[in-house]
C-alpha cells in the first residue's frame, strides 16, 4: 500500500489547508461477530491486531478497549527499549523485539522516534561488575551487542554523573548495550492502531468487557458495555487487569499480582544525558526526552494495587537515588508523576500462550518490561492465535511452567512478584 | 498510607514490610501433594477490592499483622495480629504432641 504519511503527502495536504487528513483510525460500531476478538487496546493488543492482519491475513478482527486507545501502560511507561537479559529464552525474545523496533517506523509508516542511544547499567562493586561481564557474555553468545565500560569511558559518555570515589556508591564500571534506546510510546500505539485499522481491523473504544460467552468450557465471545460480540477466538492482552478479566471467565487464581509502578518527569532542560542510565545499587533508570524533560523511575511500590497512583515513600526513594548519581540535579523541579498497574508474574517473565480455556488466548505477566516487548509480543501472540500453537520465541512462556518447575527467573528472586 | 498497628498505633507505611498475600494456605510440611504446594507458592487471587494481606511492623514492634486493604483505593479496613490464629494454633499443636 502507498505510504499515507510522506514528504509529498505533507506538502500536498499543507497546500490544501490540511483539511483532507483522514483520522488515523475509524470509530466503528461493533459487529455481531468476528474471527478474533482482542481484549485490550494497548500496545500489545494493537500490535497483535496489526500482525494478525499483516502476517497471517486475518482481518476480521476487533480490538475492544475499555477506555480510550492507549490509555493504559503504553502511555505510562518510561519508554526504554533494550534486550540485555541473562537467560536465553528472554534474550531471544527481546532481541527479536529489538530487531522489529529497528525497522518499526518504516514498517508502520509512522515515526515512532526510535532512538538507539544506548542503555548503560552501572556497577558499584567488583562483584556486580563480574556479574555484568557474565550477562554481557551471555548476550554476546546469542548475537546481542554488549560491552563493558570503565569509569573513565562512562564519565566521557555522561559528564554529569558523579563517578568520584567519595560518591555514596562509587561507580566501578558498567554494561552498555549500544543498540538499546527509547521510543515515543504514544506513537507506537497510534502507529499500530492505524496499521491495523487500514487493513480492516475494527478498533472499538469505550467498550468494556463485562463477561464471557461460553459453550460448555469453550469461550465463544464476550458480553460488553456495547452488547454481545461472538468470535471464534478470544485473546486477552490486558496487562494489569489480567486478574479481573480472567475472573470474568471463571479463572480464580493466576500466577500474577497487580502492583503499581510510578514514573516521573522533570521540567525541560538543555541536553543533559544522551543515553539511558540505570543505577546498580538500587532501582533507578533515567533518560531525557526530545522535549528536554528527564524521564525516570524506580521500583514498584511493593504492595498489591490497581490504583494507578502510588505513595510517597517510593517518590522519596527514587529522588534520593537520582541525587546519588547526579548531585547536580538537586534543584531541578519535578513536573509530573503518575502510576501504572503492572502484571507482576511469579518469575518476572511473561506469559504468551493458548488457553487456559478452549477458544481463549492469553498474553500477560509483563511486570514492568512490557513496553520494549510490544512488537515481539504482538508478533508472537498473533502467530499463536493464528496457528493455535506458540512460535519458538514464545514457546517457553507458558502459563503452566510454574506448576511444572520450568520458571524463567532472570533475576533469581523466586516466587516473589514484588522483587522482580 | 498509614497502618494502625494494634500495639503501636497509626504509623507511616515506611515502617512496615509487605509480606504479601494473606489468603494462601501453606500445606502441611509433610504433605507430598505437589499440586497444593504449587498452588501455595505460585497462584494468587489478586482481587481488585478488599485484599487480605500480611504486613510486618519491621520498623516498630516487629509484630506480624493481618491487614485488609482495598487495592483500588488503598483504604485499610482492619488490622489485627496474625498471632492469635496461626502462631497459637502451631503452639497448640506442639503442646498436643508433648
Amino acid at each position: 500500500m502507498m505510504a499515507e504519511y510522506s514528504a509529498f503527502s505533507l506538502l500536498a495536504n499543507a497546500l490544501k489547508g490540511n483539511k483532507d487528513w483522514k483520522p488515523a483510525w475509524r470509530k466503528p460500531d461493533p459487529k455481531a461477530s468476528y474471527d478474533v476478538i482482542i481484549i485490550g487496546g494497548g500496545g500489545h493488543g494493537l500490535a497483535t491486531a496489526y500482525y494478525l492482519a499483516k502476517e497471517h491475513g486475518i482481518t476480521n478482527v476487533a480490538v475492544l478497549e475499555k477506555g480510550w486507545l492507549g490509555s493504559g501502560n503504553v502511555g505510562r511507561n518510561t519508554t526504554a527499549v533494550r534486550s540485555n537479559y541473562l537467560l536465553p529464552a528472554n534474550t531471544r525474545f527481546y532481541e527479536h523485539s529489538m530487531k522489529l523496533w529497528e525497522g518499526l517506523s518504516h514498517e508502520l509508516n509512522y515515526n515512532v522516534m526510535f532512538s538507539q542511544r544506548g542503555c548503560l547499567n552501572l556497577a558499584h562493586t567488583p562483584a556486580q561488575f563480574d556479574d555484568y561481564a557474565r550477562r554481557g557474555n551471555a548476550m554476546r553468545h546469542l548475537g546481542v551487542d554488549a560491552e563493558l565500560m570503565t569509569p573513565a569511558q562512562i564519565k566521557r559518555l555522561i559528564p554529569a554523573l558523579d563517578i568520584s570515589s567519595d560518591a555514596r556508591f562509587p561507580v566501578v564500571g558498567g554494561l552498555m548495550q549500544r543498540r538499546a534506546g527509547t521510543a515515543r510510546h504514544d506513537a507506537v500505539a497510534w502507529g499500530y492502531a492505524r496499521g491495523a485499522d487500514r487493513r480492516g481491523v475494527d478498533i472499538i473504544e469505550n467498550c468494556e468487557v463485562t463477561g464471557f460467552l461460553r459453550d460448555g468450557d469453550r469461550v465463544i465471545g464476550v458480553t460488553t458495555s456495547r452488547g454481545d460480540i461472538r468470535a471464534r477466538k478470544v485473546a486477552v492482552a490486558v496487562a494489569g487487569s489480567t486478574g479481573r478479566v480472567m475472573r470474568l471467565a471463571g479463572v480464580e487464581t493466576m500466577p500474577i499480582e497487580s502492583h503499581v509502578l510510578q514514573a516521573f518527569v522533570t521540567e525541560s532542560l538543555k541536553p543533559f544525558i544522551d543515553t539511558v542510565v540505570t543505577f546498580g545499587m538500587g532501582h533507578f533508570y533515567m533518560s531525557q526526552s526530545d522535549k528536554g524533560g528527564l524521564v525516570y523511575g524506580g521500583d514498584i511500590d511493593g504492595y498489591n494495587s490497581y490504583a494507578q497512583r502510588g505513595n510517597l515513600p517510593i517518590v522519596d526513594e527514587v529522588m534520593s537515588e537520582m541525587l546519588a548519581l547526579f548531585p547536580g540535579l538537586a534543584r531541578v523541579r519535578m513536573l509530573r508523576s503518575w502510576g501504572g498497574v503492572c502484571d507482576m508474574s511469579m518469575d518476572g517473565s511473561p506469559i504468551i500462550t493458548t488457553g487456559p480455556l478452549p477458544g481463549m488466548y492469553l498474553n500477560c505477566g509483563w511486570c514492568y518490561g512490557g513496553f520494549k516487548a510490544t512488537p515481539a509480543s504482538g508478533w508472537t501472540f498473533a502467530w499463536t492465535i493464528a496457528k493455535d500453537e506458540p512460535h519458538d520465541f514464545n514457546a517457553p512462556f507458558t502459563l503452566d511452567r510454574f506448576h511444572r518447575g520450568l520458571v524463567i527467573d532472570d533475576k533469581g528472586q523466586g516466587a516473589n512478584p514484588r522483587l522482580h | 498510607m498509614l497502618i494502625t498497628c494494634p500495639y503501636c498505633g497509626p504509623r507511616d507505611v515506611i515502617e512496615f514490610t509487605y509480606q504479601g498475600d494473606g489468603n494462601r494456605e501453606r500445606p502441611d510440611p509433610a504433605s507430598q501433594n505437589f499440586e497444593a504446594w504449587n498452588a501455595y507458592v505460585y497462584d494468587r487471587l489478586n482481587p481488585a477490592g478488599d485484599h487480605n494481606e500480611i504486613w510486618q511492623h519491621s520498623g516498630g514492634c516487629r509484630a506480624h499483622l493481618r491487614v485488609v486493604r482495598n487495592t483500588l483505593t488503598h483504604e485499610i479496613s482492619s488490622v489485627a495480629f496474625v498471632r492469635g490464629d496461626h502462631a497459637s494454633a502451631a503452639r497448640r499443636k506442639a503442646e498436643d504432641k508433648a
